[in-house]
């Protein structure tokens, strides 16, 4: 198949950017969108044209580093798929793909399609952790935790970091990130000792790094890769919550 | 011009005493360093995987401090985050007669008796601290209804003893170690450098006392000074150019340590994986592992008749040849995984293969489907299905999968002794990257234990040990070193050079011919005739690669072509060393089969066990195959190599 795509080109953080036009032959419909540009970029460098500069590691959906706006959608048109797992057969031939940088505050661009997620990094290391240096962990099972329990934790634990939640928020909004992490551990046996700092500090660092908030259109929720609910932006508001009010009671 | 390790005898450092009790002794005997002390060090790890980042975690818990490299954008990316299946622990919380001494047992028998067994042993005992370990960390493993945590049973052992959280069990391991690291970042005890590439390794006064990286967004060649190195960089399948692993998967760190001087082990040792889905056309940039466990259910067959090209459901039994069922009576589909992986070459390499390629063979689950129902089958293996499905586009409950094997691990890796340091004083290798404890072949749900074991359990006591004794702590050095200058100095004009080859072959076009020769005639089965050929190819498409490579773009900017450039040139002179030492193994083993050498009895039964263990207790089983290629400058490097050193002191 043939298809055009017209993609975001931008030579660097500071400079502007502007979209491009290429045509693309012999594509097969069983690659994925990144293949596709793979293709493309070898033509550009055939022809002594920059390549057009993405992130990709996997190449299957679990390590996060692809993620581009696809016709307007984080990930594309595909529900629970990301960009590399996206293959070129629920495109029409022939068609023409707008293709996007992650576009968020949180999010600068550094090249094309390439931005600097590290926000997320800051976030994590504000709070989204448990407190416990390597050798002193009781045996594994002196903590029991019920079936159903340790299955919600790992729903909220199987985010990959890509940021389709930020990119699909119309306020560029953080929240089922740092959500979901704070969901996973408010829920287990091991995450409570620090809870309410936790929500605190990282709640604190999502607004530093210039994240918006939160009013409900679940567009996260739909763009997630990994189908992550929005029940952990409810759970992470109590959490925030609780933990402010235990601040205003004891100080901090 | 190329130094030769034929007559090397290394020194493993073995503690003396029986093997059940030599970790212990080590721990007793071996130098501490102050906690006044531990930090005024400063410790390089290079890589945020299981292995670099529970390293670098754990160095920064006991107050070192710490400089963290890797490639991708943040350390939570690291390739182990793709592992599957589980990780095996001697728990025996299913009282099924599991213990220290069986883990150790078939981990050792899964290497073909090749593994160092005082390391497999420390292995297997440090197997329990890491589930007690990550499941304090928050890592959300599978439990049973009454809390307590669920095993699965994997190839290889009798016993069911890996732990899982569904199929993301690297990832979320990676992300327990991942937190406890940014923990220590926000404590500043680890300053983090995502995004950099190390492409040379500092030696002063002999010792390992910095690295010299790219940033790879600024194309600025940075370097770093401290008082030891620790790598931590991974496999080399992606020498393949089609594996499982990540694309940015290579073998540079390594490949810059060993040319300057750090030994490389049993390069030859790689492993490819049965089931993986297959390769679909010439534009592919990986292969998508299907699980091992999907044999449990699925039978492997082909059409008997050659260039059948009838739909799979249209042909009938009689006309179908179920040909691990029929060959292998005792095992059937669950053959192990090297048997599996060229009994399917055999027959795609004959004419039977399927799929548009004819390098396919049908993995088929309608006998399961009868049998069990589509429930029960999709309670097994829904999510795989799935995935099946979105890749192919063909629905797996109707029509077989289509599967052939993929490069997928490799055992090979730098020398290291008992302390996990390389022949480079000062520079020490962890994970994957490394070549001790998996021997000829890699049990499955073992590279997360090691990973994780190097990480969090060995490293802690073995680096202290080398820097209190070493005193380089009286020795500081700075990148104002000459030694630093030159490395940086090295690295900016081969960067330079790749980026004005005026050539007209692009990278990719390289790593893709590379790929081929090697999965030609040193993949699944290797004969003398193919190694040799496998060899002048390569030699000529690495000066074909000097001259013709056409890399563009800048130096100074992110450039993804030059990355690969880099990766792809050494992974050439890699591939070369693969054949070699491939070609100088005479026998069969594990993941390495030389169709001339194979016992009757591995003849007769198609496995390739040649050796016993070596007597308990003194864990000296090792003769792994060294090279050395020093100094050598990259377009005119010409690669030797020894057969088997004889002995390894223990
Ligand atoms: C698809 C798949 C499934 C698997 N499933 C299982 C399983 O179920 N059980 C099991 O036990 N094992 C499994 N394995 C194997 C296992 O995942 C790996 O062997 C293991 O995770 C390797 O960990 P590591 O820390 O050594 O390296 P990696 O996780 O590969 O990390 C390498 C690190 O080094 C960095 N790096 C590399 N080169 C450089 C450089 N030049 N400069 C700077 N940084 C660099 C990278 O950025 C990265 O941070 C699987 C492997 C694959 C591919
Ligand atoms: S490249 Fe890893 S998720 Fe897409």
């Amino acid at each position: 198949m043939k298809v055009n795509v017209k993609v975001w080109r931008q030579a660097g953080p500071k400079t502007t950017g502007e979209f491009k036009h290429y045509a693309v032959d012999g594509i097969l419909p069983e690659m994925s969108l990144l293949e596709m540009l793979d293709a493309l970029n070898e033509q550009l460098t055939k022809n002594d044209e920059e390549p057009i500069a993405f992130d990709s590691d996997c190449r299957e959906g679990i390590c996060g580093a692809c993620g581009m706006m696809v016709d307007g959608m984080a990930h594309g048109p595909r529900r629970k798929c990301t960009t590399c797992e996206l293959r070129m057969r629920h495109f029409p031939d022939g068609a023409t793909i707008t293709i996007e940088p992650f576009r968020a505050k949180g999010f600068p661009v550094v090249k094309d399609l390439v931005v600097d997620r590290s926000a997320f990094d800051r976030i994590i290391a504000a709070g989204g952790y448990v407190s416990v240096n390597t050798g002193s962990a009781p045996d594994a099972n002196a903590i029991l935790i019920p079936k159903d329990i340790a299955e919600k934790a790992m729903d909220s634990a199987a985010c990959i970091g890509c940021g389709a939640c930020v990119a699909a928020c119309p306020n560029a909004s953080a929240v089922l990130f740092v959500g979901a992490k704070i969901t996973q551990f408010s829920l287990l046996p091991q995450g409570q000792a620090e809870r309410d700092r936790r929500a605190l500090r990282m709640i604190a660092q999502m607004d530093k790094e210039g994240f918006g908030n939160c009013s409900n259109h679940a567009e996260c929720e739909a763009a997630c890769p990994k189908g992550i609910s929005i029940s952990n932006i409810a759970k992470m508001r109590t959490e925030y919550m609780h933990a402010s009010r235990v601040q205003e009671k004891h100080g901090d | 011009m190329v130094k030769v390790a034929e007559e090397t005898i290394l020194d493993a450092r073995i503690p003396e005493g029986p093997i059940e009790s030599k970790w212990s002794n080590h721990k007793n005997h071996i130098n501490l360093v102050s906690p006044a002390n531990k930090r005024k060090y400063t410790v390089i790890v290079v890589g945020t995987g299981l292995a670099g980042g529970s390293a670098a975690a754990s160095l920064a818990e006991l107050g070192y401090n710490v400089l963290n490299f890797c490639i991708q954008d943040t350390p939570r990316r690291a390739h182990s985050v793709a592992a599957q299946g589980g990780i095996n622990a001697a728990k025996n919380y299913q009282n099924d007669g599991d213990s220290v001494w069986r883990l150790f047992y078939d981990t050792v028998k899964g290497g073909d008796f090749r593994s160092r067994e005082a390391n497999v042993y420390r292995l297997s005992e440090l197997s329990s601290n890491i589930i007690d370990q990550c499941a304090a960390q928050g890592v959300p493993f599978a439990r049973e209804y009454g809390g307590t945590l669920a095993n699965r049973s994997f190839g290889g052992a009798q016993v069911s003893r890996t732990f899982y959280a569904r199929g993301q069990t690297g990832q979320q391991l990676l992300l327990g170690c991942y937190t406890a690291l940014m923990r220590q970042v926000d404590a500043g005890r680890v300053k983090l450098f995502s995004r950099r590439e190390m492409l040379d390794l500092v030696l002063v006064d002999g010792r390992a006392r910095g690295i010299v990286c790219r940033n790879l967004i600024t194309g600025e060649i940075e370097s770093y000074a401290g008082d030891a190195v620790l790598l931590a960089t991974g496999g080399y399948s992606t020498a393949f150019f089609l594996s499982t692993n990540a694309v940015n998967s290579n073998v540079t760190a390594a490949w810059r340590c060993h040319k300057r001087g750090a030994l490389f082990a049993n390069p030859c040792y790689t492993q490819i994986h049965p089931t993986c889905i297959p390769l679909a056309g010439e534009s592919q940039s990986k292969l998508t592992l299907m699980s091992e466990s999907l044999r449990n259910d699925g039978r492997v067959w082909v059409p008997k008749k050659k260039g059948d090209a009838r739909a799979p459901r249209d042909i009938p039994a009689e006309e179908r040849d179920y040909y691990l069922e029929r060959i292998y009576p005792a095992f059937g589909n669950l053959v192990p995984r090297d048997i599996a992986s060229r009994a399917a070459k055999r027959m795609c390499d004959s004419g039977f293969g399927v799929g548009r390629s004819g390098y396919a063979v049908y993995l088929d689950f309608a006998s399961a489907i009868d049998r069990l129902g589509r429930e029960t089958v999709r309670e097994r293996y829904g999510n795989l299905f799935d995935m099946y499905h979105e890749i192919t586009d063909e629905n797996p409950y109707e029509t077989p999968m289509r599967i052939y094997p993929a490069p997928h691990y490799t055992m090979g890796g730098l020398w290291v002794d008992y302390n996990l340091m390389s022949t480079i004083p000062g520079l020490h290798v962890l994970g994957e990257a490394n070549f001790s404890d998996h021997g000829a072949n890699r049990l499955g749900a073992s590279a997360l234990m090691q990973g994780l074991a190097d990480g969090y359990f060995v490293i802690p006591y073995t680096l202290g040990d080398y820097l209190a004794s070493s005193r380089v702590l009286n020795d500081k050095v700075t990148t104002d070193h000459p030694a630093f200058k030159a490395s940086v100095a090295a690295v900016a004009e081969q960067t330079r050079r790749l980026v004005g080859s005026g050539g007209k072959r692009t990278v990719h076009q390289f790593h893709w011919e590379l790929g081929r020769i090697l999965w030609d005639h040193v993949g699944m089965s290797r004969n003398e005739k193919g190694l040799q050929q496998a060899i002048s190819e390569i030699r000529g498409l690495r000066e074909e690669f000097w001259k013709d490579v056409k890399v563009g773009g800048k130096d100074a900017d992110f450039n993804k072509n030059l990355e690969f450039a880099g990766r792809v040139a050494d992974f050439m002179e890699l591939g070369e060393l693969l054949a070699l030492d491939a070609l100088h193994r005479k026998e069969s083993c594990g993941g390495h089969f030389r169709e001339e050498y194979q016992s009757p009895r591995a003849k007769r039964c198609a496995t390739t066990k040649t050796s016993a263990m070596s007597a308990r207790g003194n864990g000296q089983a090792i003769r792994p195959s060294l090279s050395s290629t020093r100094n050598t400058s990259s377009s005119t490097t010409s690669i030797s190599h020894s057969a088997a050193i004889s002995k390894v002191k223990q």
